[in-house]
């Protein structure tokens, strides 16, 4: 393999799309907004919501997916780390368009998050909701931002210090620097641990103050993890189709796929822990979350989109030949990568805006697909800085000779 | 006739693998091989076709969830319909399904279990009882032996085939006769 050939150049067709992307959402965002009726425009601001943290969480995913490859030594993926690398390069970018989003809460140029009024909080006032009240000292200003600071720092820290030693080993094989990754791998899977859950509490779970679920936080991650595992098989496989990444076999694919496929059970699994719990023992303050939902007639998308992102995959995917064939994977890839997007969609606009929504269609893609053309740009870029394959990766050759 | 067997063993799985490329490249069709694990690889070489047993779990399991689906609305609707479970009285099955979902799973997961073991063992000859049928013991602890009958590879000479097996690196060496 000639060196000419593992360094990645964008094409110039990539790069425009991914403009043409960013224009199509640029116009989504500013025709949603003077379209957008709601009171305070808080349907265009849950959609910045959801679109940020959609492509944010693809990259917290691909850190954590990252950080395991390390702690659990995994030997076949090596050939495709650069690959998550690109992804969990997003983070930096990510992160603080979500924050932004937070703190124009704060600051009250929406209402996204109810409990944000701090008269909710004051029993004199006639905004007291003795319910939020209860929460005030986990949802307390200093302690909230303060919380999304350690976030910050971590995830972008981690993110920026994986790459470095990354590319560090590249000029210089090490294998004390391989041993630190796996240290430090496993260090970021205790981090992750904790905010992976507090991180769907504090910027999804607590729109819908009044109601707390103790799956809802595996469930978030769940869905993190298993769009992140999509766009990886799906990169994986255009950049195998320019003619990159010769060492990556169909093996290698089989292992995504499996990936894939295993994320949406645990998907599925969390998502109907959550409902059927809730479901069996009825109490108001737990049904509240499903009820919301009901009222604002999404009970049915809610249960399509949960057959999509679950049967589609069971089905399509169960079988050996279909993890091992490009077109089963990017196609039911691609369908349930929507299906998380609109399930993230279900998870925040019946919280943040109750029936004061009007879901036109052309607005929701635009800006997803704006956040898409924000994210490929990142990513492809990230690709090219670098070496497409590592070059001193302990375990190169055990994930060249992949085979099962 | 009577046919012989000549088994070749070796004591680790990779000079039993790239023996077994070597032979195969020959010409030399290999009857078996006996070994105390996996060995990863070797099954498209020896031209072992690729196990139907996944097949056979779906269908096991789907047979679990049907069955599951019955039994829960014969037990639940059907015979003993009505009873208020924390406020969900068992009128229809649909009604009541997301309380079910678990026992579908849980069935369908114990017969697809089940059902794969017990023909994987049935299937291989290993049932508790059944007659060993590996030509010797040790391959059921640290060695590995290559099956190869003389009557498949009727175009080689006997002598020819044990020569081949000698070149490469192996272990032990032995020819049984057995009744055709």
């Amino acid at each position: 393999m000639s060196n000419a050939t593992n360094q990645f150049q964008i094409p110039a067709k990539t790069k425009t799309w991914s403009f043409i992307l960013m224009a199509i959402g640029a116009i989504s965002l500013g025709a949603g907004y003077v379209t957008d009726h709601s009171d305070h425009h808080q349907y265009w601001w849950a959609i910045v919501l959801v679109c940020s943290f959609f492509f944010m969480a693809i990259g917290l995913g691909a850190m954590f997916f990252y950080a395991l490859q390390y702690a659990a030594e995994v030997g076949w993926s090596s050939q495709v780390k650069r690959v998550f690398e690109a992804m969990f390069g997003y983070v930096k970018i990510g992160l603080p368009i979500v924050l932004l989003v937070l703190v124009c809460g704060q600051l009250e140029i929406h209402h996204l998050y109810h409990w944000m009024d701090h008269t909710t909080m004051d029993p004199a006032h006639e905004n007291y909701d003795a319910i939020i009240a209860g929460k005030q000292p986990y949802l307390s200003p200093w302690f909230f931002w303060l919380r999304a600071v350690v976030y910050a720092v971590v995830f972008i820290g981690f993110s920026i210090a994986f790459r470095r030693w990354s590319l560090e080993e590249d000029r210089q094989p090490s294998v004390e620097l391989h041993k630190k990754q796996y240290r430090r791998g496993a260090l970021f899977l205790v981090f992750f641990a904790v905010f992976s859950s507090t991180i769907a509490w504090d910027w999804l779970m607590s729109i819908d103050t009044h109601w707390y679920s103790t799956m809802y936080g595996w469930y978030i991650f769940s869905g993190m993890w298993v769009t992140c595992m999509i766009f990886a098989v799906l990169l994986v496989v255009w950049l195998k189709g320019k003619g990159y990444l010769p060492n990556v076999n169909k093996s290698h694919l089989h292992d995504l796929g499996k990936w894939m496929f295993a994320i949406s059970m645990l998907w599925s699994y969390l998502w109907f822990c959550q409902y059927m719990l809730i479901w069996y023992s009825n109490i108001p303050e737990e049904s509240k979350y499903f009820m919301d939902r009901r009222m604002t007639g999404l009970e049915i998308p809610m249960w399509i989109i949960f057959f999509v992102n679950f049967a589609i995959p069971f089905y399509v995917m169960i079988a050996r030949d279909a993890k091992r064939n490009t077109k089963f994977l990017t196609r039911v890839g691609a369908i349930i990568f929507l299906g998380h997007f609109f399930d993230l969609w279900l998870a925040v606009v019946p919280g943040t805006n109750h029936t004061h929504w009007h879901f036109s269609g052309w607005f929701e893609l635009g800006s997803f697909a704006g956040f898409l053309g924000l994210f490929i740009y990142v990513v492809m870029g990230q690709l090219s800085k670098a070496p497409l394959v590592p070059v001193n990766h302990p375990y190169l050759k055990e994930s060249e000779n992949h085979h099962i | 006739m009577a046919n012989k067997l000549i088994h070749a063993m070796y004591d680790d799985e990779q000079k039993l693998l790239a023996a077994a490329k070597a032979l195969v490249a020959k010409g030399i069709s290999v009857k078996d091989v006996f070994s105390p694990f996996p060995i990863h690889g070797l099954d498209p070489v020896i031209g072992v076709k690729r196990t139907r047993l996944a097949i056979c779990a779906f269908m096991y399991a789907t047979t679990g969830t049907v069955l599951a689906i019955l039994g829960t609305w014969y037990f639940m609707v059907s015979d003993w319909g009505g009873i208020n479970i924390g406020g969900k009285p068992n009128f229809t099955w649909y009604e009541n399904a997301p309380a079910f979902v678990p026992i579908l799973f849980e069935f369908s997961v114990f017969c697809g279990a089940h059902g794969m073991a017990i023909t994987y063992l049935l299937r291989n000859g290993t049932l508790p009882g059944m007659p060993a049928t590996n030509p010797d013991p040790r391959t059921t602890d640290d060695k590995f032996v290559m099956e190869i009958s003389a009557e498949e590879n009727g175009q080689f000479p006997l002598g020819d085939i044990e020569n081949m097996l000698r070149s490469t690196d192996i272990y032990e060496l032995s020819v049984k006769e057995v009744e055709a």
